[in-house]
């Protein structure tokens, strides 16, 4: 990974508000899908793939690159954006999500987009999965690096902890989680549909090392994915703290916006308020 | 009689038959296929001698894995070699795997097109006094209506090595079922085996029906074949081993030559073996069908011969289901 600097924070930072600004036009055009986590996690999307990842995206199946698993699989277009702007595929691709012929699914599919490593929307099963990339690289002494992007709310699935247990008790370090933890999930605040508290606590018994990072500073995630591959003995769970919805004032930390898309009026808003950064620049296209 | 060309068991119908768990042939299987491939890596959910999983976890510790008591992991575990280029081989009950992880195994295996095979082990009735809940009656149906996936029914212990080393030489997916009890050994070495095609086992002149059996119920087709013969009614026996893809070519050829169908499995009789014989016949040539197997109850604890004999998948029901079904076929067809 190279260093970070201010001009590179500044990059990434413009590089998530265009995500985000896809992300919307995306939505809208589908006319169905998930506004709130896609928009909270674009900084971290940002980041893995502009600055943590090692990977070639004109070579997606290069075997020594670092795969990311994302286990919750209806944040899908702030990942297939990214992919986009990564150089993935094309940009034209974006706005043929969720129709039909496309290679851009509702939730992602292995084998139909470059750059997806595993199928996923039912929850709870991203860890393990990577958790077996974990073990294949142990097994052929590779020094790929596994990340597993996870949501708060699917931590209500048994198979998860299974996987939380089984990481622990085999010491994957090179296997690191990240939780997306917005608090929402689609029928409420996640502490009142089934506490997750204290999730840290948690996952140090299970024998995890833990960081909690505010999930929108690019400092914080590549500061802690750095602090992972020097853990030796343990997996790494990173607890970004995020805003769903971030960007958009009207989404921000509403769980109703956890399983819809704007209507084009409620897009055209959010793409003014991200286009002009909340009002703080002249936007320069509209 | 006995087709010559499948090189079966001269133990088959002789007063004692050699008598091994099919689940053994498993762990044979396993250990072969781990030598020739290296990426051959197991894994199991806290059944590891009981799935005959042992041998191999002695053997190539590096490459096993346990789970504990936790289905859906090692579905999803092995999704993740599975796409690594290992090829993990998922060893437990079938009524846990491929029964409780069967969204897992749906998305992230079959969806994911990841080269994993699940060993469905202790399925069927004979798992005996365990009873009920742990007796598959379903797994062949829930397993063969996933798309990707290919599914294995071995009929004796033989075949079910051959049938491992075979799965780890295909690419993407596929279920093998075994069974715990000891049973009669019907094939040998030089009883050809290939994932997909269907052998006639005992071949008549002029055959009035075909009976299509798979798993270990197989050598009961045969008895039954044999006692027929004595009755005058000739019948074939064909082994299909492979319920998906299936046989479609030989299934229909010898519908053609009997005009009467009798399924015999150790299964639910809607969505398993006799599910999928009646789709290629309704597509191909309608044929009159009995169908021998669970008939949509579950079973309970006892002995395994004791259990086959009350829920009506014996020698003598099977004799009956021809019967039946000869007496079914048009006037002009006998």
């Amino acid at each position: 990974m190279e260093p970070l600097t201010d001009e590179k924070v500044k990059s990434l930072k413009e590089t998530a508000n265009k995500i985000r600004e896809s992300v919307i036009e995306m939505l809208v055009e589908a006319g169905s899908g998930h506004s709130a986590g896609p928009l909270g996690m674009a900084d971290v999307f940002t980041a893995f793939y502009f600055h943590i990842l090692n990977h070639d995206p004109k070579n997606p199946g290069w075997p020594e690159r670092d795969r990311l698993v994302l286990s919750n699989g209806h944040i899908c277009p702030v990942q297939y954006a990214t992919l986009a702007y990564a150089g993935y595929f094309g940009m034209e691709e974006l706005k043929t999500l969720r129709k039909i012929n496309s290679h851009l699914q509702g939730h992602p599919h292995r084998g139909s987009l470059p750059g997806i490593e595993t199928t996923s929307g039912p929850l709870g099963s991203g860890l393990s999965q990577a958790i077996g990339m974990s073990l294949a690289a142990r097994l052929d002494k590779k020094k790929y690096r596994i990340y597993a992007l996870l949501s708060d709310g699917e931590h209500e699935e048994g198979n998860l902890w299974e996987a939380v247990m089984f990481a622990g008790k085999n010491k994957l370090s090179n296997l690191t989680a990240l939780i997306d933890r917005n608090n929402i999930q689609i029928d409420g605040f996640t502490e009142d549909i089934m506490p997750l508290e204290p999730l840290k606590e948690k996952y140090e018994a299970f024998g995890w090392h833990v960081l909690e990072i505010n999930g929108h500073s690019f400092e914080q995630i590549i500061d802690a994915v750095n602090e992972a591959k020097v853990i030796h003995e343990k997996p790494t769970v990173i607890i970004a703290h995020t805003i769903p919805g971030k960007g958009v004032s009207f989404m921000e930390n509403d769980y109703l916006w956890h399983g819809k898309p704007p209507t084009k009026e409620e897009a055209i808003k959010a793409l003014k308020e991200l286009r002009t950064l909340g009002g703080k620049i002249i936007s320069e296209h509209e | 009689m006995l087709n010559k060309n499948a090189k079966l068991s001269p133990n088959v119908g002789a007063e004692k038959t050699e008598e091994i768990p099919i689940r053994n042939g498993y762990g044979e299987g396993l250990l072969i296929a781990g030598e020739k491939d290296q990426n051959v890596v197991v894994l199991c959910a806290d059944l590891t001698e009981s799935t005959r999983s042992e041998a191999f976890s002695k053997k190539y510790p590096e490459r096993f894995f346990e789970l504990g008591v936790a289905e859906q992991n090692m579905a999803t575990i092995a999704a993740g070699l599975g796409v690594s280029g290992k090829v993990p081989f998922i060893s437990s009950y079938a009524t846990f795997s491929p029964g409780r992880n069967w969204e897992q195994i749906r998305t992230t295996i079959s969806y994911n097109d990841a080269n994993v095979k699940i060993a469905g082990h202790h399925a069927g009735l004979v798992t005996g006094p365990d009873g009920a809940t742990h007796q598959a009656v379903e797994d062949i149906a829930t397993m063969r209506v996933m798309a990707n996936m290919k599914v294995v029914v071995p009929c004796d212990a033989i075949e079910a090595r051959k049938a491992t080393v075979a799965a780890a030489e295909i690419k993407g997916p596929v279920y093998i079922r075994f069974a715990r009890e000891k049973s009669p050994v019907v094939t040998t070495d030089e009883t050809p085996f290939e994932i997909g095609k269907a052998e006639v086992f005992y071949q008549t002149a002029k055959p009035q029906a075909a009976i299509i059996a798979c798993g270990l119920l197989l050598h009961n087709a045969l008895q039954a074949a044999k006692e027929l013969e004595k009755e005058k009614i000739n019948v074939l026996v064909i082994n299909n081993h492979t319920i998906k893809p299936i046989d479609e070519k030989k299934i229909t050829e010898v519908a053609k030559k009997c005009g009467a169908v009798v399924t015999v499995e150790e299964h639910q009789i809607n969505g398993g073996l006799g599910g999928a014989v009646a789709e290629v016949l309704a597509k191909n040539y309608p044929t009159p069908m009995e169908f021998v197997g669970m008939r949509g109850v579950f079973g309970e604890s006892g002995g395994a011969k004791e259990l086959i004999e009350k829920y009506g998948m014996g020698v003598k029901d099977i004799r009956e289901a021809v019967k039946r079904v000869i007496k079914k076929k048009p006037a002009s067809a006998e």
